[in-house]
């Protein structure tokens, strides 16, 4: 069942981020959210995860779907190692060391996040989500601090694994790296 | 060779204070016992204090009051804290309790106490209103202060709560239940012997500092109060090894997150 907005407005008060959208997603493939700084992108994904509600309408075909999260900030525990993170979501070692190493860091399993440059704590919350697997995969602006070969290193490894991507992204090529060629929904919140 | 140097020093720092006791006790108390005995006639005190039974007998009969209340107070100050956190309703209800218990002299509490309570209960039960609202705050304010993003990646990747308590609740209020934990104990000494001299209950170190006072023995009362200092010493690092010793999934490195 695919994913589907009705009319789904979120009001914070100070600001409405999201306002009457209708929009159903593809149940398999690529959805890119583009739009401005605040425009209400991560807002979008996070209605997704139901981490927030909406303040009026509805939205359907998320129940029952296992999600995963490249959330926008890494959101690592600082007190665990890299491989410990990711056991903390699925126990499953074997899983966290193939991931780890996946996203280039086969070498930093035992580094805690404060040990870490930027860059790979990103790729330590990619591989979280990406060891964690499910339906849908939500990533909100994956690619922050990795440098060009490396996005597209990274890229790699996310497509195929999962039923559908939901992606915000701040440029054309970022969405690019992520679609593997079949029909990608453009999402542009204005 | 660091930590040889640390000792030396502290060693080095004790013995400038223990000298400045010693030359209060010459030039201003005017080597009146009664007033400031000597570090000297202290420690022969308390060495003839020990070579009793009764003595003994009243630093165990302490410990027991006070290390009860402690564990108590500890236990319902982490209920309360959880309960108040989790329960809008009785949060309103039960801060305004937390703020009386803070506030009120303990004296107050220890008089009123003496009434309903049998006299050997009193101490046990003052320490336990003692420790409850510093724990009982540090559990509160730590919950809230658990960090919401993190709390959302749990619940995202349907963590259970076993997990989220280890991985995230624990980490995140270690430092502030420690600080707690530890203020608690001293406080938890402060008020338990305090109600011992006032309850003044058979065999306790609070009825040997009020005989003491009665009857001018000054340098017993020091021999005393150097005892609860060294207990209260003693049991402060015997916790903060125990909770350190608590395994959180690692060390806690930086904040980046």
């Amino acid at each position: 069942m695919a994913i589907r907005f009705d009319d789904v407005t979120v009001d914070f008060g100070s600001a409405v981020p999201i306002k009457n959208m209708s929009v159903t997603l593809p149940e398999e493939g690529l959805c890119i959210v583009t739009g401005v700084s605040g425009a209400g992108k991560s807002t979008l994904l996070k209605l997704i995860a139901g981490l927030v509600k909406p303040t009026s309408g509805n939205i359907s075909g998320t129940d029952g779907l296992k999600l995963s999260y490249v959330f926008q900030e890494d959101r690592l525990l600082e007190w665990n190692t890299a491989k410990e993170n990711l056991m903390f979501v699925r126990s499953d070692e074997a899983s966290a060391e193939f991931w780890l190493n996946a996203m280039e860091l086969g070498d930093r399993f035992d580094s805690y996040p404060a040990e870490l440059s930027g860059g790979m704590c990103r790729r330590v919350a990619i591989a979280r989500a990406m060891h964690f697997g499910g339906d849908v995969l939500l990533l909100d602006e994956p690619f922050k601090g990795l440098d060009g070969e490396l996005k597209v290193r990274v890229a790699e490894h996310t497509r195929g694994r999962f039923g559908l991507i939901v992606a915000a992204v701040h440029s054309k090529e970022e969405a690019e790296l992520l679609s593997d060629g079949s029909e990608t929904l453009n999402v542009h919140i204005q | 060779m660091k930590r040889i140097r640390s000792i030396i020093k502290g060693i080095a720092i004790a013995a400038v204070w223990i000298v400045v006791w010693q030359l209060c006790s010459v030039f201003v108390a005017d080597n009146l016992e009664f007033l400031l005995p000597s570090p000297l006639v202290t420690l022969r005190t308390l060495f003839s204090l020990a070579s009793e039974s009764d003595f003994w007998l009243s630093a165990a009969t302490t410990l027991l009051h006070v290390l009860e209340g402690y564990v108590l107070g500890v236990l319902a100050g982490i209920v309360m804290g959880i309960v108040t956190y989790k329960v809008g309703f009785l949060r309103d209800l039960f801060n305004p309790i937390r703020t009386v218990i803070k506030s009120t002299p303990v004296t107050s509490f220890i008089l009123l106490v003496l009434l309903w309570l049998d006299t050997d209960m009193v101490p046990m039960f003052i320490t336990l209103l003692m420790v409850l609202p510093i724990v009982w705050t540090a559990i509160y304010e730590g919950l809230f202060a658990v960090d919401e993003r993190l709390k959302e990646m749990a619940h995202v990747f349907n963590v259970p709560f076993a997990k989220r308590l280890m991985g995230i609740y624990l980490p995140s209020l270690r430092q502030q239940l420690l600080a707690a934990l530890t203020t608690a104990l001293g406080l938890a000494w402060k008020a338990g012997v305090t109600a011992e001299v006032i309850a003044t209950p058979v065999h306790s170190i609070g009825a040997g500092l009020y005989n003491s006072k009665i009857y001018l023995q000054t340098p017993e009362l020091f021999a005393w109060t150097i005892v609860v200092i060294l207990l209260s010493i003693v049991f402060e690092k015997l916790i903060v090894m125990g909770i350190r010793m608590i395994p959180l999934g690692g060390k806690r490195s930086g904040n980046k997150i």
